[in-house]
């Protein structure tokens, strides 16, 4: 019987995987639902809000907590592919909720965070498995996000499931534990400062001489590609969950 | 024209921190030093690692993390009782115990000391709360020298320059830039550097030695800060590396420590705690090389008048944010900033303060208040990629405090009307209402993406904000079909 | 208001949030004090961090301490040395009797007379292994603060009873010390920097040479 058998996953698809990067939820899709998932996309959902929250903007933030409970207050798994966004929502909801003087929403929302899991965790500790049946014939570096590690606390999650794909050729990313500089707002609001960082961060890339760059987050994946297309690298940028979908030797998009 | 009088030390360099451009732009500037960019790579890398190292060979490190969080909790929450009793103890120890509410007032307590005991010059320890209170400059204008005594502190006061760090503050300057310092200032304030003075650190700090100790022997007055006041038994401590600081609380006959409120520990076994962090998140030693504990006067030995000046200066504005409080844990390690990937880019001067980097972005605008440009761009100085919170060895969760920080900038800015970031804020807090809303804006992405099908990403977009981004960055194309709208025709098909 | 009342009214303002008055029920403190770190040998590590501060030590039998103290002096080139008043007066007179000038300190020294010694020798109150320091309290046989810091060179004299695991346990055996009013001095190697580029340098205004003499 398939480990995901009879779960039923809501998909946290998060604002720019779905308006962005679509192969990535549509690959959360394809490995949860050939793990025996049934998977189900709560259509009022939004946003985790980190980018309001982040930039200060707490009130304009507190309707992302309101709708993210009210989407999906009713499932017991929640998935999304994104350790930043996973995190904004356990780390920073409750915390929106009663600087606005909720304490009911705040409550709900500590409620609906237990239940709420980065695609890798639910992945190894919900589903048991850390193979789930990938090729991808490819040299690959994981670039671990801050947010996955130091607030999601993914921990070596992505990587044991990226060592468990067949034909993987993972090199290691010299100072994987130094921040890309995406920063949400901090991208544009400090530009000299984040490209600085991110530039050192293309370079690491580079020198591992990997094809793919992989990471959980779409978000520092867009500022470090950003950054590898103008350098004319010849490195793509690739989600975790794309590779764990791949399953045969064609190259994805 | 009024005549020039004569300096008694080394101008620091013209302006102040208040008057520094905000942080962005500051930045810029230091990201085109390349030697300082060299420069601070190579340290914080350095200490970076050997940081980690001291810390995981302490098999309990977390449980102590976490006693240090506790115990200052316990003084913040409860400064009041704290200082009462640490004040009754100094003065039974026969310390002469000053409050000060700001900066003026602790300047104006340690001239009148200074004053009273005739003397023209003074010794000083490394200490970031004098330099918060600009001490040097008030004692220069009541006609008394201070002598920064500290390698680090020396080599930024004989270069008229402002510390970068807060533990290494030359850490901008390299060891040839520190022998022309010291070749061609040594000499205009005592005890010159030799001739053949080498670039060789050994050589460097020789000549610190020589220069400093003519003016250790003669001193009558030092001012110190203070890492640590046990209230219970009314004890200072002090921790240290090169000696220089046992040279200023042992040889003057008079001591002026001027510490933070905030400083303070309540009993002698709480340091057994902080006396093992403190090293290894700063230095990344197992020990430093001197700690100095004093508790009063001893008869025939060291100092015979003992001052301490207790300062506010901000800081019980700090203690007033239940949030910002944490912050007043801080035992002034660096780790944070040793840490930071943006202090590792642009190092401390950037950050328009005196304590730089990732603490200095949450305590210096709690410090000062969120008025001037410098410290309204101070909680945005940040990734937010949390390295600092997991360094920090009294668990501060400085990216917290950031956003914290954020929120109040953004309140205070929009306070009377909005701004346009505000405006445009408001409108991605419309579109992240609702899904529907951000169905709607996905339409429009979609019919952008079509446009440019072509290509897969775009690159200089001459916009405001736009160009932020695209400037060095590519940005890819919008996809012609967002995940919802795939996922509403795959659930058509399956229906 | 003087500046006392006004900041003590100002943390009671900001802190009018706080209701439980009692310090240690507010903030329970979970650390359990005063624990050894288990160390395999607690003398060998002691050893091995000294010298890993680039100090130098030798261990020698309670007969061999004068001699050691002698053999040290010479090895860090001191002609003349200060002597507390409560230094053990055998290896005082060992140092005499290898031509080595001994100066005390009674009158107290000037501060130039001071610096114009090679060196010092002094006992010492508790030392840690896992950090290799050394710490005075400044009693008779240590002398006054001055005399461990403007000679040069520090020939320190420690019982082996009188090294414990760790700073917990010399923090709690020097409570006693506190408490008498005396001053601590911690010592760990030698003065030492690390101010330009990182680069450790031993040696800036303390002591640049630092000697112990583990006696077992």
């Amino acid at each position: 019987m398939a480990p995901g058998t009879g779960k039923r996953v809501a998909l946290f698809a998060t604002c720019i995987n779905d308006t962005m990067f679509p192969s990535t939820p549509k690959a959360v899709v394809a490995v949860l639902e050939r793990l025996g998932c049934s998977v189900e996309f709560p259509t009022d959902q939004t946003c985790c809000g980190q980018m309001l929250t982040n930039t200060g903007y707490f009130k304009q933030a507190l309707p992302t907590v309101k709708t993210y409970v009210k989407a999906f207050e009713q499932y017991d798994y929640i998935v999304g592919p994104s350790g930043s966004c996973v995190g904004a929502v356990r780390h920073q909801h409750p915390m929106l909720a009663r600087h606005a003087g909720d304490e009911g929403l705040a409550k709900a929302s500590e409620d609906v965070i237990t239940r709420t899991y980065d695609f890798t965790e639910f992945l190894v500790d919900v589903l048991g498995v850390t193979d789930v049946g990938a090729y991808f014939p490819h040299r690959v570096t994981y670039h671990p996000t801050c947010h996955s590690v130091r607030v999601a606390k993914v921990g070596d999650r992505p990587m044991r499931l990226l060592e468990a794909v067949r034909g993987i050729d993972l090199r290691p990313l010299p100072y994987s534990d130094q921040c890309c500089g995406f920063g949400g707002t901090f991208s544009v609001k400090n530009p000299d400062v984040s490209v600085a960082m991110g530039a050192d961060k293309a370079h690491h890339v580079m020198e591992t001489g990997a094809e793919y760059l992989v990471t959980g987050d779409n978000a520092c994946l867009m500022h470090i590609g950003g950054l590898l297309h103008r350098m004319n690298a010849g490195i793509r940028t690739i989600h975790l969950a794309e590779i764990l979908a791949h399953t045969d030797a064609e190259v994805p998009a | 024209m009024t005549a020039t009088i004569p300096r008694l030390t080394p101008a620091p360099p013209p302006g102040t921190f208040l008057g520094m451009p905000a942080f962005p732009r500051a930045a810029k500037e230091a990201l085109e030093n390349q030697q300082l960019r060299k420069n601070l790579r190579h340290v914080t890398q350095t200490i970076r690692a050997k940081r980690s190292t001291r810390a995981e060979e302490v098999e309990n490190w977390e449980d102590l993390r976490t006693a240090g969080e506790q115990i200052k909790n316990r003084v913040g929450r409860h400064l009041d009782q704290y200082l009462l009793q640490a004040e009754k103890a100094m003065t039974e120890a026969g310390i002469t115990v000053h409050w000060a509410r700001d900066a003026d007032e602790a300047n104006r307590i340690i001239v009148e000391i200074a004053r009273a005991k005739d003397t023209r010059e003074i010794v000083k320890i490394k200490s970031m709360v004098t330099q918060e209170i600009d001490l040097n400059e008030a004692l220069e204008e009541a006609g008394i020298a201070a002598w920064e005594t500290d390698l680090a502190e020396l080599i930024v006061q004989l270069g008229h320059d402002r510390p970068s760090h807060i533990l290494v503050p030359a850490i901008h300057r390299n060891r040839s830039e520190v022998r022309e310092i010291f070749r061609e200032e040594m000499g205009l304030w005592g005890v010159p550097a030799p001739e053949d003075l080498s670039d060789d650190p050994p050589d460097l700090a020789g000549a610190a030695r020589a220069h400093l100790r003519e003016k250790f022997l003669r001193a009558k007055v030092a001012v110190s800060g203070g890492n640590f006041i046990v209230a219970e038994t009314g004890s200072l401590v002090i921790v240290e590396s090169e000696g220089n600081g046992r040279m200023c609380l042992t040889l003057p006959q008079t001591l002026i420590s001027v510490v933070g409120i905030e400083k303070l520990v309540p009993t002698f076994e709480d340091l057994e705690v902080f006396l093992r962090l403190l090293p290894r998140s700063s230095t990344a030693e197992r020990m430093n090389p001197y700690t100095s504990i004093w508790t009063g006067v001893t008869p025939g030995d060291g100092p015979q008048d003992l001052h301490v000046v207790l300062l506010d200066n901000g800081r019980t504005k700090v203690l007033a944010d239940p949030v910002g409080r944490e912050a007043l844990r801080c035992i002034r390690c660096s780790a944070c900033m040793n840490v930071c990937p943006v202090y590792e880019r642009v190092g401390g001067h950037a950050y328009g303060s005196v304590y730089p980097g990732p603490i200095g972005a949450i305590l210096t605008p709690m410090l000062r208040g969120l008025d001037s440009d410098v410290d309204k761009s101070l909680p945005f100085a940040s990734t937010l990629c949390g390295a600092c919170n997991d360094v920090c060895p009294v668990k501060i969760p400085i990216s917290d405090i950031l956003v914290h920080l954020r929120n109040k900038v953004v309140e205070k800015k929009t306070a009377k009307h909005p701004t346009v970031e505000s405006t445009i804020f408001g409108g991605v807090g419309w579109v992240m209402a609702k899904g529907w809303h951000l169905a709607l804006v996905e339409q429009f992405a979609g019919l952008a993406g079509k446009a440019m099908k072509k290509q897969s990403y775009i690159g200089p977009i001459p916009l405001p904000v736009a160009i932020a981004w695209t400037r060095s960055r590519d940005i890819p194309v919008p996809p012609e079909q967002s995940f919802r709208k795939w996922w509403a025709a795959r659930e058509e098909e399956g229906k | 208001m003087s500046a006392r009342e006004e900041i003590l009214a100002r943390i009671r303002a900001a802190t009018v949030d706080v209701v439980e008055k009692d310090p240690v029920t507010d903030v329970p403190v979970d650390w359990v004090y005063d624990q050894p770190t288990p160390l395999t040998d607690v003398l060998d590590t002691f050893e091995e961090n000294i010298l890993d501060y680039r100090a130098r030590i030798v261990r020698t039998p309670a007969s061999g301490t004068a001699d050691a103290v002698v053999a040290a002096l010479a090895a860090v080139g001191a002609g003349s040395v200060v002597v507390p008043g409560g230094v053990d007066a055998t290896w005082v007179a060992a140092v005499e009797a290898a031509g080595i000038e001994v100066v005390r300190d009674d009158p107290p020294l000037s501060h130039d007379a001071l610096n114009r010694v090679d060196a010092v020798i002094t006992g010492s109150c508790v030392s840690m292994a896992e950090t290799g320091t050394i710490c005075l309290d400044h009693r008779d046989d240590q002398g006054r603060r001055a005399l461990t810091l403007v000679p040069d060179r520090h020939v320190c004299v420690v019982t082996a009873d009188s090294v414990v695991s760790d700073v917990p346990e010399a923090v709690h055996r020097m409570k006693a010390s506190i408490l008498e009013g005396r001053p601590l001095t911690w010592i760990s190697g030698g003065s030492a920097t690390s101010d330009i580029e990182l680069q450790r340098v031993e040696g800036v205004h303390g002591p640049r040479q630092l000697f112990v003499v583990l006696q077992e």
